[in-house]
């Protein structure tokens, strides 16, 4: 043995108990509920869910008296980076170690899917409420996955119906290239064909891309009368604004296949004016959701978005079912959220289907001109309501073999 | 007499690192913590054959890695290959790929040669972006573990922990016996002084190509059994920002020890993983900054100053 | 009309495209290639250099309310000064040892400016506007260019330009040619040496810091700007040649134009292209297209 060797042996053992200060196989949690979020806190979506989706799964806890039947409950959260292997690496390390015991996925696709299997394989239940793509309750489903607020087929039923009634029957996509994308395009492309449009192309663009000139030149190149951006957040939120710069708006319309309110917030009234979207929910709906919004807005200073009043109500939905069964066992706890109506400030009615999709109805709006908006944040008509099972997968459409 | 007494409390020292991680599982250390390190230990110890006895800076080695990741991944989920032969084939292609990489970049010398491996990774990445089986930013994901060999099935943690582990131990060994065998001694010889080792009649390229491409491969190795402990290959392994780590875990090891990559491996994971909930994006700047510290004033890493202290200390006792 | 199967408009618009950021690639490989061949030193903290200067930009019009003018000013002055800190601090003990380190130091400061500016910002990245003298765009026919991006064109190829000729044309550039070739010689005719190569960092900073203040109306400001391009970059400057200033320039415009007909043809490669390249000019000229054997 040469003197190089103590060096390994010493490095060796001083890593191993270094390493002593990292994560450590813990039992399962015995007097705590652990809920545990995972999104996307400071990227392209970070507005949509991000913190405030933290800010409202607390208010459900709240809501429950902070503990159900003496058990604590808590939450943990983490930032994805709109990374898969970030968010199933999390989740498996919170599964194994924290005792979590059941996890809502933040907004992007491809994190929802790879955390859908981490939770599959651990028995754990998954409440997808940012997420879109529609795989998740079809080819990918699990009895342990529920999409809790909206999904692709929606958002094609939605606004790719209206805007093809309203005229728009050729269609350029413009598509974020990952799973939530690849689906918005397709489902959307679906519904188009069968109302009788064409699909003339489509270009796919990375995630946060910064430039979109290069893209929307194509678009334009190809004389489609729609522009279908299927992409979300800051994506769209610079879509929109090239489109403007580029003249693009001059010869096409954009149609924007994914929307939430802070998008319309951050490019204003003016430039987003009677442009369609769909979405599951919308804070100036009732007084109900008044009330919630306000009491949201008092302690983020923002209105929420459908996805973080979609947490608040996933939260709190399994917090009643952990509640009823007095367990927080995954089988039981689920079985139970399927037998329960769910009837919160979210959804009204709502409940989960076998393929794991909470059905629930979904809302086609449109933007106010600036003329007609009475408040900040009061940015939709409500034009069509898609109540129940209009809106989703049908049972003839669907590969998932759980709901047959 | 030091020597020996040194000897002795090495081998001591020795036995205990090994001990302590053969009892991992059951001293309460989270396995998949642990297999992770151990991966990239493997990894950096592939990269460090490079860099610190052969002399060269790739800084594009997560190419192979990656590669290696979703090939691995590819042949395990989709076409249902058992785990062995999956691996074996990651690594194989890892070094298919350094063998091409270095083909072009064997030529230029020092900086160049790291500016042109950078960028051929650079390029190997953008392939994986758009091939339609990585599954591009959603990555490949749900990736079985399977049955080694056919009888052993690494569905538990703590089993595959040791396979990990098994890995790991030849890995490093393998290195150990390269750089002490005539091979590594002419490596040494290249990386100390080139143009003589040309005078002295050594096709040199040949020997830098070889090294270059066990070091591709042994990384592939290492992004194979990753593939296999986490379940998913991402466009993250890939990434030029993972090149960059693992010169850091080599950097700050120590450089051209064998002790070195591997404990360098097992502080930045170690630090990522502590760090990532409580400090979030900081984590990217301690990173940096100890890029810097190291590059400034701790250029032989843990190892190598543990070493040259004990060379001042044997020096001041004789 | 059609060239090759794509409408001539596409065709037209994507080469225009392709030729703003051949002009981005032009002044960020100079910068490079300035540092590099002067100093020896590969900058791989270009790329946050740039991205500091379009924040210094944004930071100045959010907080302070100063316009697009005073930033393209006010942004080269700051990162310059952050660069002579850098030299002075850091760099300097590193011209004597493997050029390994100083990319690997610079990568690492690279990793300090991301990380910090992602935590103060997040990544989803700031708008700047377009500054009001260059807004609007002219309908050339083929597309609608804004002002603005003609604008990028011409500036970038004047400041090129010009630090070209200063370098290769006048006794300042001598000197600074001299210094790195023998300083010792160069200092005992009485050139303070170390100034000279403190102020060409400090140059080159500015180069990338200008560069970046021209994106920001662009793209948006990102602190991942930097990393997204400083690859590319690299590529362009093995390709040019490293150290040859004016195989930069060309083989960045070039190559931004040819990434940008890459996109009208076979979009899915645009981001390889430079790399093949690169693989198939390393293979037939090492030294690069205008390079001197190292």
């Amino acid at each position: 043995m040469n003197l190089k060797k103590i060096p390994t042996a010493c490095a060796l053992a001083a890593a191993a108990l270094f390493t002593a200060a990292t994560p450590v196989q813990a039992q399962i949690s015995g007097d705590v509920i652990k809920i545990g979020i995972i999104t996307d806190m400071a990227g392209v979506y970070g507005d949509i869910d991000g913190m405030g989706g933290v800010e409202a799964i607390r208010m459900a806890i709240a809501d429950m008296g902070g503990a159900i039947n003496g058990k604590k409950v808590e939450v943990l959260y983490a930032e994805h980076q709109n990374k898969a292997d970030v968010a199933a690496a999390k989740a498996r390390e919170w599964f194994d170690t924290q005792g979590l015991d059941m996890l809502i996925g933040g907004t992007n696709s491809g994190t929802a899917l790879a955390m859908a299997k981490v939770a599959s394989e651990k028995k754990k239940p998954f409440l997808v409420v940012g997420a879109a793509s529609s795989a998740l309750t079809n080819d990918q489903c699990s009895p342990y996955t529920v999409h809790w607020a909206y999904d692709t087929v929606a958002l094609a039923k939605g606004t790719g119906s209206a805007v093809v009634k309203a005229g728009g029957k050729t269609w350029y996509f413009l598509t974020a290239d990952y799973a939530f994308g690849a689906a918005l395009q397709a489902d959307v492309s679906t519904v188009v064909k069968a109302a009788g449009g064409t699909v003339v192309g489509s270009v796919k663009h990375p995630l946060s891309a910064s430039d979109f000139s290069s893209f929307l030149l194509q678009a334009q190149a190809s004389k489609a009368q729609i522009l279908g951006m299927a992409n979300a957040g800051g994506d769209t939120i610079n879509t929109i604004k090239a489109a403007n710069e580029f003249g693009i708006t001059k010869t096409m319309k954009l149609a924007g296949l994914l929307v939430f309110i802070n998008d319309i917030h951050s490019l204003g009234l003016k430039t987003t004016q009677g442009m369609y979207l769909t979405d599951s929910w919308y804070w100036n709906q009732s007084a109900e959701t008044r009330a919630w919004g306000r009491r949201f807005f008092e302690k983020f200073k923002r209105m929420p978005s459908s996805v973080q009043a979609g947490d608040y109500s996933a939260a709190l939905q399994y917090l009643k079912a952990v509640k009823a069964t007095n367990s927080d066992d995954a089988d039981k706890v689920l079985e139970q959220m399927r037998k329960t109506p769910i009837n919160d400030v979210f959804a009204k009615g709502g409940f989960i289907r076998a393929d794991g999709r909470m059905v629930h109805d979904m809302y086609l709006m449109q933007v106010k001109a600036p003329e007609q908006s009475n408040e900040p944040w009061d940015y939709y008509n409500v034009v069509e309501t898609l109540k129940g099972e209009a809106a989703w997968t049908t049972k003839a459409d669907t590969k998932c073999p759980l709901w047959k | 007499m030091q020597s020996a007494a040194l000897a002795r409390s090495a081998r001591l020292a020795w036995w205990a690192g090994l001990a302590v991680l053969a009892a991992a599982p059951f001293i309460g250390l989270y396995p998949i913590f642990m297999m992770n390190a151990l991966c990239f230990a493997i990894f950096a110890c592939a990269f460090n054959l490079l860099l610190g006895f052969t002399g060269l800076l790739s800084f594009g080695h997560a190419a192979y890695f990656g590669a290696a990741a979703y090939v691995t991944g590819w042949l395990v989920r989709t076409a249902g290959w058992s785990p062995e032969l999956g691996v074996i084939a990651g690594t194989v292609l890892a070094g298919l790929i350094g063998l091409a990489v270095g083909l072009i970049a064997i030529r230029r010398q020092g900086i160049y040669f790291a500016m042109i491996t950078l960028a051929m990774a650079q390029m190997v990445y953008f392939v994986w972006l758009q091939a339609p089986f990585t599954g591009g930013e959603d990555g490949l994901q749900g990736v079985p573990r399977g049955t080694l060999f056919g009888f052993i099935p690494l569905a538990s943690d703590v089993t595959l922990y040791y396979v990990v582990l098994a890995v790991f131990v030849a890995v490093f060994l393998f290195i150990v016996r390269v750089v002490h065998s005539p091979y590594g001694q002419v490596l040494k010889a290249i990386r100390e002084n080139e143009p003589r080792a040309v005078s002295l009649g050594y096709d040199v390229d040949r020997y830098k190509l070889l090294a270059f491409v066990l070091s591709t491969a042994l990384a592939g190795l290492a992004g194979s059994m990753k593939t296999l402990v986490l379940g998913f290959a991402t466009l993250s392994d890939a990434h030029w920002s993972l090149s960059g780590e693992v010169v850091l875990m080599a950097l700050l090891g120590g450089l051209g020890t064998f002790a070195g990559p591997v404990l360098g491996a097992f502080t930045i994971i170690g630090l990522q993983n502590f760090l990532a909930d409580r400090v979030g994006a900081w984590v990217t700047v301690i990173i940096g900054a100890i890029f810097v510290v190291c590059v400034v004033a701790f250029r032989r890493g843990f190892v190598g100053e543990l070493l040259a202290w004990q060379q001042r200390r044997g020096k001041q006792a004789d | 009309m059609e060239i090759l199967g794509i409408p001539l408009q596409a065709f037209l618009g994507q080469l225009m495209l392709g030729l703003v950021n051949g002009s981005f690639y032009a002044m960020l490989s100079l910068g490079l290639a300035v540092i590099f061949g002067l100093l020896g030193i590969v900058n791989f903290a270009h790329g946050a250099l740039y991205m500091i200067g379009a924040y210094v930009a944004w930071m100045s019009l959010e907080y302070f309310g100063l316009n697009y003018w005073f930033a393209l000013v006010l942004a080269p002055l700051v990162v310059g000064a952050l660069g002579v800190v850098i030299e002075r601090t850091l760099l300097k003990r590193l011209y004597k040892i493997d050029p390994i380190y100083g990319l690997l130091l610079t990568f690492g400061l690279a990793l300090i400016a991301e990380g910090v500016f992602r935590d103060q910002f997040g990544v989803s990245g700031q708008q700047y506007p377009v500054p009001e003298l260059l807004q609007g765009a002219t309908n050339l026919g083929f597309m609608v260019l804004p002002n603005y991006r003609a604008f990028v064109v011409f500036a970038s190829l004047l400041v090129c330009l010009a630090t070209w000729w200063v370098i290769e044309r006048t006794r300042l550039g001598s000197y600074l040619r001299a210094g790195t070739e023998n300083p010792a010689l160069v200092q005992a005719f009485g050139v303070n040496v170390p100034m000279m190569v403190m102020l060409t960092y400090a140059a080159g900073a500015g180069l990338a810091a200008l560069a970046g203040v021209l994106a920001a109306p662009v793209i948006q400001v990102t602190p991942l700007m930097g990393s997204n391009l400083i690859i590319v970059v690299f590529a362009v400057v093995v390709i040019g040649g490293m150290g040859s200033i004016l195989g930069s320039i060309l083989t960045g415009l070039v190559l931004g134009i040819v990434e940008g007909l890459t996109k009208v043809f076979y979009p899915e490669a645009s981001s390889v292209v430079v790399f093949v390249i690169m693989a198939i000019v390393l293979m037939i000229r090492p030294a690069g297209l205008f390079g001197k054997e190292a």
